[in-house]
């Protein structure tokens, strides 16, 4: 598989013939063409690029982390660091017999609260619509918020999730990890804590690197030596 | 047009031009992705004596509101010079030639930037002329090209640009500001390299039917120069060096 990886700038053939183009490629005659800067890959049918840079776009079942930026009498607005606003209605915080005039909405959540939310609607007509109903989601506590970029997202989470474990299990923290970027760390342990924010901005700082897991674990074995 | 300094000599007997160049030769250029850390994509380039500095944000809101568009995002360019980009301060605010730069550079990367998947949002290009030469569309639709890419905005292609002219009754590559002065005709042409698709088609001057196909090919081999230089920007700043 490694040999078919490319780096691709916009405008770059990445390969010709009966192949599906998936994420940021361009189907012209029977050329497949890159429309970003990113890490081609070919799989046995369909050809897509991985960006190393971009904005997040909002993509439906997608668990975000989100800031309160205002509210109405009956929604939230929700920072969710893209180009569109997330939209929280009141009924899905306080359930389905919401009143707007019984329920004061900040009593739940207040402007700057952070929330893990996941994107529950979207399309080209409407803002997207969050929930926090589900397991794991709604207000967050405690932690500490690393803004990494959205398009480094999956080289932070890794193959299968490897990166991610590595770093959880050097640094013994619990990592909420956004698409949209944002991550929170939380840790029992200051030490924990900057070790796995320091190893979070490595990734993001490297995410071009080949290998980069086996970096990062000898950087945060490194440091617990000394 | 023609021959207002008599004393200088645009093209000497042996085809060297009056900065020392060949007919078919580009001033030095040189472009940096990635400059600016507040905008969401950024560029600088030199092109001769241009200085110029693009910075881009977006996808974001478009304000004012009515001027978002439903179906697609939309795309805003500013083409700006400094005061002190030319000999004679220049006063900033914007002037007729800088309404339409503006104007034929966002119509010149539209071709190349998919905005179609990011409805009601705006993607902003700001391009800062620090100093200006002769050629300073073609250096800035560059740069803005680059720094787009640099921002993570989906293009079919990139759009590189390069200006061509005549100069003497020879048609010549990248006229520079003597020459844009002196010089018989001006053409800059803003190219996708990949998709072989002009995107940028200007002519100052008279050229007939002859001159006029050769001024073009001339001028898509400049930009074809530019785009390298573009995508070893591009490469420096997102692969270390050297791809592959």
């Amino acid at each position: 598989m490694d040999n078919k990886r490319k780096y691709v700038i916009p405008g770059d053939l990445v390969t010709t013939g009966p192949f599906r183009p998936e994420q940021n490629v361009l189907l012209e005659g029977n050329k497949i063409i890159s429309t970003s800067i990113g890490i081609s890959e070919i799989y046995d049918d369909s050809v897509r690029v991985i960006p190393l840079t971009g904005k997040y776009i909002p993509k439906i079942n997608d668990l975000v982390i989100a800031k309160v930026l205002s509210h109405t009498s009956l929604s939230w607005e929700l920072d969710i660091n893209s180009c569109y606003v997330g939209f929280l209605p009141a009924q899905d915080v306080f359930g389905r017999d919401f009143s707007a005039h019984a329920d004061e909405l900040t009593s739940k959540l207040k402007t700057g609260d952070l929330v893990a939310a996941r994107i529950a609607n979207f399309d080209r007509t409407r803002d997207p619509l969050l929930t926090i109903s589900d397991r794991d989601l709604g207000k967050i506590d405690s932690g500490a918020l690393v803004q990494i970029s959205p398009s480094k997202v999956p080289r932070l989470i890794g193959k299968r999730g490897t990166m991610i474990q590595t770093i959880e299990i050097a640094t013994n923290a619990a990592i909420t990890i956004g698409q949209n970027g944002w991550v929170v760390v939380s840790c029992e342990s200051t030490e924990g804590l900057l070790k796995a924010k320091k190893a979070i901005q490595m990734v993001d700082e490297k995410a071009h690197i080949a290998n980069l897991t086996d970096q990062v674990k000898e950087m945060l074995e490194s440091e617990s030596e000394s | 047009m023609g021959g207002r300094d008599a004393t200088m000599v645009l093209l000497d007997e042996n085809g060297i031009r009056c900065d020392g160049r060949k007919i078919d030769e580009t001033r030095k250029i040189m472009i940096k992705a990635g400059v600016l850390k507040n905008a969401d994509g950024s560029a600088y380039i030199e092109f001769g004596d241009n200085k110029i500095l693009v910075g881009i944000f977006g996808p974001r809101d478009v304000h004012p509101k009515h001027m978002s568009d439903t179906d697609t995002g939309i795309l805003r360019v500013r083409y700006h010079m400094e005061p002190f980009s030319v000999s004679e301060r220049k006063n900033p605010a914007p002037s007729r030639r800088e309404i339409e730069i503006s104007k034929v550079i966002k119509e010149a990367l539209e071709p190349a930037v998919i905005l179609e998947k990011f409805p009601r949002t705006a993607v902003d290009v700001f391009i800062e002329v620090f100093q200006a030469d002769g050629g300073s569309r073609c250096a800035a639709l560059s740069a803005a090209s680059v720094a787009l890419a640099d921002a993570g905005i989906p293009m079919r292609d990139m759009v590189a640009a390069c200006a061509s002219g005549k100069v003497a009754d020879t048609i010549v590559l990248d006229v520079n500001n003597e020459e844009d002065q002196a010089g018989q005709a001006d053409m800059p042409i803003g190219y996708m390299p990949n998709l072989k698709k002009i995107t940028l088609l200007q002519l100052d001057g008279i050229l007939t039917p002859e001159e006029y196909k050769k001024c073009v090919e001339v001028g898509v081999n400049g930009c074809k120069i530019v785009y390298e230089l573009q995508k070893k920007a591009l490469t420096d700043k997102y692969f270390g060096n050297g791809s592959d």
